[in-house]
């Protein structure tokens, strides 16, 4: 698991726009506790609400930022949050 | 042809219809198994438990599965405001029946479980009474439960859950039902009038619903006579309303849809059609078919801030957007209500509303979500007259000039 903490690609994101991936991500509403561990991981498609818990892009990830969603899948202790095909996550 | 098919045959005030009677009345099926989807699919027949999805496509979905199957068919109409799917229980259950059996068939259900509110005693028992007729080969295939009363017992996978483990809570999806539902088989779950209509297309076919098919509207609120009310497809809502003995007095709003609707501005509600298809064309939603005009005595703040507070206390308390979410919107409105609003609560209902939709494993904060903001719409003066003049002005009537 990666520490929120220690994010040593800070700055260097959301530059190179390439392509877009074929995933999108997916909560499992009933496990997700709102840690935040994925809104600090992936600001760029995730933001807390009032009470900490995840408003995800419904957008497909870009492929730029796949990896930092895979560290972002990776670091929820709940397992709450997945990479899902299209149309197969909410 | 009648006007009314679904309610046709002796008086509602008899009670259930014999299953002979129903039979010399009706006739047999014609169309079952693929024909009957396909009639399906040509009637455009949509869900009427409420999220109104294509019937066709939905027994398409099941049917395509591989291995034993189920159906539940969904009578828990835990909706307070609709009384539709009891009545027809209680009154034709063999045409709930009939469709029910003919869906089992189609999409190649084996076991098949009548899911129906606790509270909704006699439609159960009518359901009890009319399994009784059926023939055997049918009776061993289908058994009754009984679903908690909580909103969102009928929510398809809550049904699911609760016939396979006793708790009416949603789950997440996927699966969703369809992929793995009662002990993890493809299932079918289906509202009961729309088993019924189904019943109905079986005798008469696609062409017929789509041009002389007929839903079931719960009138209810200020008129004069509430109750169901069965009408043709597209009806406007002033006649729904007029056969409910009208509405006494002015109206300024109605609910369409029930709880999980949303308010209209009854100028405009008038007009707009009974039609899942054309009232979505509208921006508005059938629902599961509920009309309620607002008693002029009501104001639409305070009555929104009810309702929401129910749902918020409904919810099942699995997902945290629903919860806190539902929860501070209840509270906010409860508050704006009473005139003790404080800076900003309009702009965080706002917000609030617009982040819910979509976050929960069920659509329990959608629903609430959307009713919060078509009160922001429809209501907007009188928000503003609850924000500005912080005095309780619930009892205000609606159609008041500024008091």
């Amino acid at each position: 698991m990666s520490e929120p903490s220690a994010r040593p690609w800070d700055g260097a994101r959301g530059v190179a726009r390439v392509g877009t991936s074929r995933v999108s991500l997916g909560i499992d509403r009933i496990r997700c506790d709102g840690r935040g561990y994925c809104a600090e991981l992936l600001p760029e498609m995730i933001r807390l609400d009032d009470w900490g818990y995840p408003i995800v892009s419904s957008e497909r990830v870009p492929d730029h930022l796949l990896d930092h969603a895979r560290r972002a899948v990776a670091a929820c202790p709940l397992l709450a949050i997945r990479l899902a095909a299209d149309g197969r996550s909410r | 042809m009648s006007l009314t098919p679904l309610l046709d045959g002796p008086d509602l005030r008899e009670g259930a219809e014999p299953a002979a009677r129903h039979l010399a009345r009706l006739g047999p099926s014609l169309l079952s198994g693929p024909e009957l989807i396909d009639a399906l699919d040509q009637s455009d027949l949509r869900g009427r438990g409420g999220a109104g999805f294509p019937v066709g496509r939905k027994w398409r979905s099941v049917a395509g599965r591989q291995g034993p199957r189920a159906l539940i068919a969904n009578g828990a109409e835990g909706e307070p405001l609709s009384f539709k799917d009891r009545l027809l229980m209680q009154a034709r259950p063999h045409l709930v029946l009939d469709g029910a059996v003919l869906a089992a068939g189609a999409v190649g259900a084996e076991q098949i479980v009548l899911y129906i509110g606790r509270e909704h005693s006699a439609a159960a028992d009518a359901m009890l009474h009319a399994l009784a007729e059926r023939p055997a080969t049918e009776r061993a295939r289908i058994r009754i439960s009984r679903a908690p009363v909580a909103y969102v017992s009928g929510e398809e996978t809550a049904a699911v859950q609760f016939v396979n483990r006793g708790v009416a809570l949603p789950m997440s999806v996927p699966p969703r039902p369809f992929e793995a539902g009662v002990g993890g088989r493809p299932t079918l779950v289906q509202n009961v009038e729309s088993l019924a209509a189904a019943a109905l297309i079986a005798r008469r076919g696609g062409a017929w619903y789509r041009s002389s098919g007929t839903l079931l509207v719960t009138v209810t609120g200020a008129v004069a006579r509430p109750g169901v009310v069965e009408t043709p497809l597209g009806t406007p809502v002033a006649e729904v309303v007029e056969r409910a003995g009208g509405h006494p007095g002015s109206v300024q709003a109605l609910l369409l849809g029930g709880y999980f609707g949303g308010w209209v501005a009854a100028d405009e509600a008038w007009d707009l059609p009974l039609h899942p298809e054309r009232l979505r064309g509208t921006g508005h939603a059938l629902g599961c078919g509920v009309v309620a005009p607002l008693p002029a005595d009501r104001c639409g703040v305070a009555e929104t801030a009810r309702i929401v507070s129910y749902l918020a206390g409904q919810s099942a308390g699995q997902c945290g957007p629903c919860v806190f979410g539902l929860g501070a919107i209840a509270e906010t409105l409860r508050r704006i209500a009473v005139g003790r609003s404080r800076p900003d609560d309009l702009a965080r209902l706002d917000r609030w509303s617009a982040e819910l939709p979509g976050r929960g494993a069920c659509r329990h904060p959608d629903g609430g979500a959307g009713l919060v903001r078509s009160a922001l719409g429809v209501f907007a003066d009188d928000f503003a007259h609850h924000l500005a003049r912080r005095g309780c002005a619930a009892a205000r009537p609606l159609t008041a000039g500024v008091a």
